[in-house]
C-alpha cells in the first residue's frame, strides 16, 4: 500500500499530469458555475476529446472536472439563491441570507475553504478505506439502506421550523410528489393523469430550482434594489476562512458523513447536503440564526458535498457501480480510455487507484483556490440592480430546468412547483422538509419493498438495521433536546401573524385535497403499487385536517398562523407590487413559450422586461439580449440541445434554434 | 483560402451543370458530410450500456464518414426509451443528419404494443447491428456445478429470488427462461439496472442472476475465479440461418435450449418456447442497432453503411470491441438487415401468449 502510494504521488506531481488536471479543473469550474450544468454535462462535453488521449492525461482531466463541480456550484447557491446543483441545495438556506446581508464574500470564503477541507478529508478517508471497503459496502443491503432513508427523514424534525405539523406536512408533500410517476416495484403510473411526462416522475433538478430559486427571484424583484442590501461585500473571504477554522471539527464530522453516504451505492449524493445541514442544526445550541445567515449552515453542506465525490469513487472503483450521475459518466470516460473500474482495479492496479484519489485531492485544492480568488469579483454581482439580473436569472433557471428531461414539461413543472414553493414560503411551511421528503421518496419505497421481499419483516431485526435505528433515535433525541426554547420561537412568529387567515386556510385545504387525491389514486392500483401513496395519505390526512380546522377557525394566536405577506423583507418599501405581479410575468413567459417556443419567447421577455422594469436604453437592451441569448444558444449548440418548441413550431418547420 | 473558395465554386458550378444535364446517365454524386453535424439520438441516459456502446462507436464512425462530420451524441432518456425514439420518428429528415441508436428495451415496447410507442421499425433503414449475449450464473451454496440433468434437478428444488428491473423490460427473457426450465424464481423488482442486481448477488440476497456479456466478463469473471459464482448457461446466439446456437464468447456453456434438452431428453417446443425464442432474438442478437430514416437518398445510406463496414474492418477494432462489446461479429449490410427483421417481427400468437403470460404471472401490462 505504501509503495503504491508513493508511486502515485510521483506520478501526480509530474508536469504533464498536472497540466491536464488543470485543464479539467478549469472546465469543471466553468461548467459548475452555471446552475443545472453539473458533472454529467461537463463530462459529456469532454468525452469526445478523450478518445485517443493517453490514459493518464485523460484520467487527470476527468478527475479535475468531477472534483471541482461541487466547489464552483456554490457561487449561485450563495449569491443568487439558486441551487447550483442538487448537491448544494442546502447551502442556499444560510448562504443566500448572508449574501443579502452583504456578507457574500465571507460566505463564499467559508464555503470554498470548507469544500477544500472536505475534499481533502474525503481523500484521506479513501486512501485507507478503499482497501477494506469492498466487504463493508456489501454489509449495506436493501434493509440497511431503507433504515438510512429513515434516518434522513428523521432530519425533518429539526428542519421543521416553528410548527411541527407544517414540517410533517411539507415532508409528506415531498414524499407524495416523489411517489408521482411509475411505481418502483410494478411500474404502474401513479397520479399521472395519463400524461407521458409525469410518467417518469418529477426531476429533482427542477424541483430544487422551483422550491428555492423561483420564490427568491420573485421576492427580490418585489423588494427592488440589489441582492446585497448593504451594497457592500463585507469583510471578505478572509473572515470566511477564519469561520471555517473556528468550526473545523464540524467540517470534519460533515466530511465524514458526506464520504460515508457518498460511498453507499444507491443512496445517491443528493441527500448528503441535507443530512449535513440537519446534523449541524441538531447539534447546535443556538439555532436561532439558522435560515437567516448562520455561517455553520454554509460550512456543513459544503464540507460534506465535496467529501461525497471522494466517497462516490468507492463503489465506482470497487464495483463499477456509479454512486452518482456524474460518476456514471466518469465510468463511461474510463472505459473510453481503456480502464475498467471493478474489483480487479483496486486489487491489481492499486497505484492507479491512488492516482485517482490524490488527483481528486489536488483538484480540490486548485479548484478551491481558484474559486477563492474569483469570489471577490463574482460577489460583485450581488450589488447590481436586480431588475437587470432578473432576466438572466430566469433564463438560466429555465435552461437548467430543461436539462432534466429536455421537455416543455420541465418548464411547466418549474412554474407550477415554483408556485407551490412561493406559497410554502409565504405560509411558513419548511421547504427543506419538502426537499428531504422528495429526495428520499423513491429510495425509501424501493428499499422497503426490496427488504421485505428479501428478508420478510425480519429485516427489522438485522444488526445493521438496529444500529442505524439507534442512531436515528439518538439524533432525533439530541435534536429535540436542543430545540430552541418556546420564547424565541414565539417572538419570531408573532411578527408574522396575520389577522386574516383565509389565504392560509385555502392553502391548507388544497394540501388536504392533494393528499386525498393521492390516496384515492393509490387505491386504484395493485397492493404493491399503491400501498406507498396510500400510507402517506393515511398518515398525512389527519394532520392536514387538523391544520384545515385550525386555519378556518381563525386561531390567530396559535403557532400555525404565519403569513409572509403580513410582514417581510419585501414589504419595506411603499409601492411594493403584489405577490401575483411577477408571477403573472412568469406565467406570460410560459404561455408565450407554449405558443411560439422558448427561444423567441426569451428574446421577447428580455426586451420587454428590460424596457418596462429596468427602463434600460434600447442600446443596452440590445446588448444584454444578444449577450444573454447568444450565450445560451452557443451552449445549447455544444450540448446538442433543442429549445422547447411551441405550437408555432408544430405548424411551421423552422430552423434551429427557433424550431 | 482564395483557391479553396474558387475550387468550391467550380465544384458547385459543375454540380449545377451536371444537374441540368440530367442525372439519368451520371451516377448519384457521392455523399459528402463536410462541415455538417450528425446528431445521433440515444434514447437512454448517460449511465447505461447503450450510451457506452454509442460513445465507443461515435469517434470511430465519425472518422470513416465522408467529409468527417461531427457525430454528436444526444442522450434523450425517458419513458423506457420510447421518448427519444418517438422524437426521432417525428423529427428525423431524409438527409442522414439524424441517426438513432436503439436497444432491446426499445424493441420490446414496440413488439408488445406499449401505448407510448409512436414509432415503427419499418420506417427505418438499419446501418449496423450489435449482438450481445446473456449469461446466467448462480451462487455456489446451491450445490449446482453445471447445468446437467442432475444439476438442474437440484436447482429446481431451490426457492430462488431474482433482482429485476421489471417484467416487461429485457428481464422478460430470463424470467420466461426460468419458467420454461421449471425453476421457482421470485423476481424482486425495482432494481435500477443490472449493476445493482449483481450487487444483490454479491451480498447473497439473490442466488441467481444474469449479466450481459461485457458486464459478465469484467465484473462476474473475478467472482467466478474467486469461487463466488458459477456460470450455468447462456441465452445462446443466432447463426446465419437464424438457428439458436451456443454463444461464441462462451463456447463451453450450453444455451437454454440445450439445457432443456438435457432435462427432458427432447428439444423444447410449444408456444412458451416460441415466444421465448422471439423475444430473445429481439433482445440480444440484434440488441443495439443504428438507424436512419427510410427514404434517405441511396448515396447517403450507402456512405453511412460503408463507414460502418470500414469501422468494423479497421485493424485493432476487433480487439477494442471485444473489450467493450463482447466477442461477437458486428453486423452491417445484408446481415444487419436479417438481424433487424428477426429482432422486430413477432408472430401474433407469440405476442398474444407473452401478453397473457405477463398478465397472469406478474400482473404486468406493457
Amino acid at each position: 500500500m505504501l509503495e503504491a502510494l508513493t508511486a502515485a504521488l510521483i506520478e501526480i506531481t509530474s508536469g504533464q499530469h498536472l497540466i491536464y488536471l488543470l485543464a479539467g479543473v478549469a472546465m469543471g469550474l466553468a461548467v459548475g458555475i452555471f446552475p443545472g450544468l453539473g458533472g454529467i454535462v461537463g463530462l459529456s462535453i469532454l468525452l469526445p476529446f478523450l478518445y485517443g488521449m493517453d490514459p493518464t492525461s485523460a484520467l487527470s482531466m476527468l478527475i479535475g472536472l468531477v472534483a471541482v463541480i461541487p466547489t464552483s456550484d456554490t457561487f449561485t447557491s450563495v449569491l443568487m439563491g439558486i441551487p447550483g446543483s442538487s448537491a448544494s441545495q442546502a447551502t442556499v438556506l444560510d448562504g443566500f441570507p448572508l449574501a443579502k446581508k452583504g456578507e457574500g464574500a465571507r460566505a463564499l470564503g467559508a464555503a470554498f475553504s470548507a469544500s477544500l477541507f472536505g475534499g481533502l478529508i474525503g481523500a484521506v478517508i479513501l486512501t485507507f478505506v478503499i482497501v477494506v471497503a469492498h466487504d463493508v459496502i456489501l454489509l449495506f443491503t436493501s434493509a440497511e439502506l431503507f433504515m438510512l432513508t429513515i434516518l434522513g427523514l428523521s432530519m425533518v424534525g429539526v428542519l421543521a421550523g416553528g410548527n411541527l405539523a407544517k414540517g410533517l406536512l411539507a415532508c409528506g408533500l415531498g414524499l407524495m410528489f416523489g411517489a408521482l410517476g411509475g411505481a418502483p416495484a410494478t411500474g404502474e403510473f401513479r397520479m399521472t393523469l395519463g400524461n407521458a411526462y409525469l410518467g417518469d416522475g418529477l426531476p429533482l433538478v427542477v424541483i430544487g430550482l422551483a422550491m428555492f430559486a423561483v420564490p427568491e427571484i420573485i421576492d427580490l424583484l418585489r423588494a427592488g434594489g440589489s441582492i446585497s442590501r448593504s451594497q457592500t461585500l463585507g469583510q471578505g473571504w478572509l473572515r470566511g476562512l477564519k469561520d471555517m477554522w473556528a468550526y473545523k471539527w464540524l467540517c470534519v464530522r460533515c466530511a465524514g458523513i458526506g464520504c460515508m453516504i457518498g460511498a453507499l451505492p444507491g443512496l445517491g449524493g443528493s441527500v448528503v447536503d441535507w443530512i449535513a445541514y440537519g446534523h449541524v442544526k441538531q447539534t447546535s445550541k443556538d439555532k436561532s440564526q439558522f435560515g437567516k445567515g448562520d455561517i455553520r449552515g454554509v460550512l456543513a453542506p459544503e464540507s460534506a458535498n465535496n467529501a461525497k465525490e471522494g466517497g462516490g469513487l468507492i463503489p465506482t472503483l470497487l464495483f463499477g457501480i456509479p454512486g452518482s450521475g456524474s460518476m456514471a459518466v466518469f465510468i463511461g470516460g474510463m472505459v473510453l480510455i481503456g480502464l475498467e473500474p471493478g474489483p480487479s482495479m483496486v486489487e491489481g492496479q492499486l497505484n492507479l487507484t491512488y492516482v485517482i484519489i490524490w488527483s481528486l485531492a489536488l483538484a480540490n485544492v486548485v479548484g478551491a483556490g481558484a474559486c477563492l480568488f474569483l469570489s471577490k469579483y463574482v460577489a460583485m454581482l450581488t450589488t447590481i440592480r436586480y431588475t437587470y439580473l432578473a432576466p438572466f436569472m430566469i433564463m438560466v433557471i429555465c435552461f437548467a430546468a430543461f436539462q432534466a428531461q429536455r421537455d416543455l414539461g420541465d418548464l411547466i413543472t418549474l412554474f407550477v412547483v415554483g408556485l407551490l414553493g412561493i406559497l410554502l414560503k409565504r405560509f411558513g411551511w419548511p421547504r427543506p422538509a419538502f426537499l428531504i421528503g422528495f429526495v428520499l421518496a423513491d429510495q425509501s419505497e424501493t428499499y422497503l419493498y426490496q427488504a421485505v421481499q428479501f428478508y420478510d419483516w425480519d429485516f427489522l431485526l438485522r444488526p445493521g438495521v438496529l444500529i442505524i435505528a439507534a442512531i436515528t433515535l439518538v439524533s432525533a433525541w439530541v435534536g429535540a433536546r436542543k430545540a430552541p426554547t418556546g420564547e424565541i420561537d414565539a417572538e419570531a412568529a408573532v411578527a408574522l401573524k396575520a389577522n386574516n387567515m383565509r389565504p392560509q386556510a385555502w392553502f391548507a385545504t388544497a394540501v388536504f385535497a392533494f393528499f386525498a387525491w393521492g390516496l384515492i389514486d393509490g387505491l386504484g392500483h395493485s397492493f404493491i403499487g399503491g400501498i406507498y401513496p396510500i400510507g402517506i395519505g393515511v398518515t398525512m390526512l389527519p394532520i392536514a385536517g387538523y391544520l384545515v380546522y385550525m386555519t378556518w377557525s381563525n386561531k390567530i394566536a396559535h403557532s400555525v398562523n404565519y403569513d409572509h405577506e403580513v410582514e417581510g423583507d419585501h414589504l419595506q418599501g411603499d409601492d411594493i407590487p403584489g405577490l401575483w405581479h411577477y408571477i403573472l410575468w412568469l406565467a406570460s413567459f410560459l404561455i408565450s413559450t407554449v405558443l411560439i417556443g422558448f427561444w423567441l419567447s426569451i428574446i421577447g421577455f428580455f426586451v420587454i422586461f428590460l424596457r418596462v422594469k429596468s427602463e434600460a436604453s434600447w442600446i443596452r437592451i440590445a446588448a444584454m439580449t444578444t449577450g444573454g441569448v447568444g450565450f445560451v444558444t452557443a451552449l445549447a449548440w455544444i450540448m446538442v440541445l433543442d429549445f422547447p418548441r411551441g405550437l408555432l413550431q408544430d405548424v411551421f418547420e423552422l430552423p434551429w434554434p427557433i424550431g | 483560402m482564395k483557391t479553396l473558395t474558387l475550387a468550391k465554386g467550380a465544384t458547385l458550378a459543375f454540380a449545377g451543370f451536371a444537374l441540368t444535364m440530367g442525372t439519368v446517365a451520371t451516377p448519384a454524386p457521392a455523399a459528402d458530410f463536410s462541415g455538417k453535424r450528425i446528431e445521433w439520438i440515444i434514447p437512454y441516459g448517460t449511465g447505461g450500456g447503450s450510451n457506452r456502446w454509442a460513445r465507443f462507436y461515435a469517434p470511430r464512425l465519425q472518422k470513416n464518414i465522408p467529409g468527417q462530420p461531427t457525430l454528436a451524441i444526444k442522450n434523450m432518456p425517458g419513458a423506457s426509451s420510447t421518448k427519444g425514439t418517438n422524437f426521432f420518428a417525428r423529427r428525423a429528415k431524409t438527409d442522414g443528419l439524424m441517426l438513432l441508436g436503439t436497444s432491446g428495451s426499445t424493441q420490446f415496447p414496440f413488439l408488445l404494443d406499449d401505448r407510448r410507442v409512436k414509432y415503427d421499425y419499418a420506417d427505418w433503414e438499419v446501418i449496423l447491428a450489435t449482438p450481445v449475449g446473456g449469461i446466467v450464473y448462480v451462487n455456489p451454496s446451491l450445490g449446482v456445478k453445471e447445468a446437467t440433468r442432475a444439476g438442474m434437478k437440484q436447482l429446481q428444488k431451490a426457492k430462488l429470488k431474482f433482482g429485476s428491473q421489471g417484467a416487461t423490460s429485457l428481464d422478460l427473457v430470463p424470467l420466461l427462461a426460468f419458467d420454461i426450465l421449471g425453476l421457482t424464481v421470485k423476481p424482486v423488482f425495482g432494481m435500477k439496472g443490472r449493476g445493482p442486481s449483481r450487487l444483490a448477488f454479491e451480498r447473497g440476497e439473490v442466488r441467481i442472476d444474469y449479466q450481459t456479456t461485457p458486464a459478465f466478463i469484467k465484473r462476474v469473471t473475478p467472482l467466478v475465479k474467486a469461487g463466488k459464482a458459477i456460470p450455468l448457461m447462456t441465452w445462446g446466439m443466432l447463426d446465419a440461418k437464424g438457428d439458436l446456437v451456443r454463444d461464441p464468447t462462451f463456447p463451453n456453456l450450453p444455451h437454454v435450449g440445450e439445457v432443456y434438452e438435457r432435462m427432458h431428453g427432447k428439444k423444447p417446443k410449444g408456444p412458451a418456447w416460441n415466444a421465448w425464442r422471439t423475444f430473445m432474438a429481439a433482445g440480444y442478437p440484434a440488441q443495439k442497432m443504428i438507424f436512419v430514416k427510410k427514404g434517405t437518398p441511396a448515396d447517403i445510406v450507402d456512405a453511412l453503411r460503408k463507414a460502418a463496414a470500414d469501422t468494423i474492418n479497421e485493424p485493432g477494432f476487433k480487439e477494442a470491441a471485444a473489450k467493450t462489446l463482447g466477442n461477437y461479429p458486428q453486423a452491417v449490410g445484408a446481415k444487419a438487415e436479417v438481424l433487424k427483421k428477426i429482432a422486430t417481427t413477432v408472430s401474433p400468437e407469440s405476442k398474444a401468449w407473452v401478453k397473457a403470460w405477463l398478465k397472469r404471472r406478474f400482473n404486468a401490462v406493457p
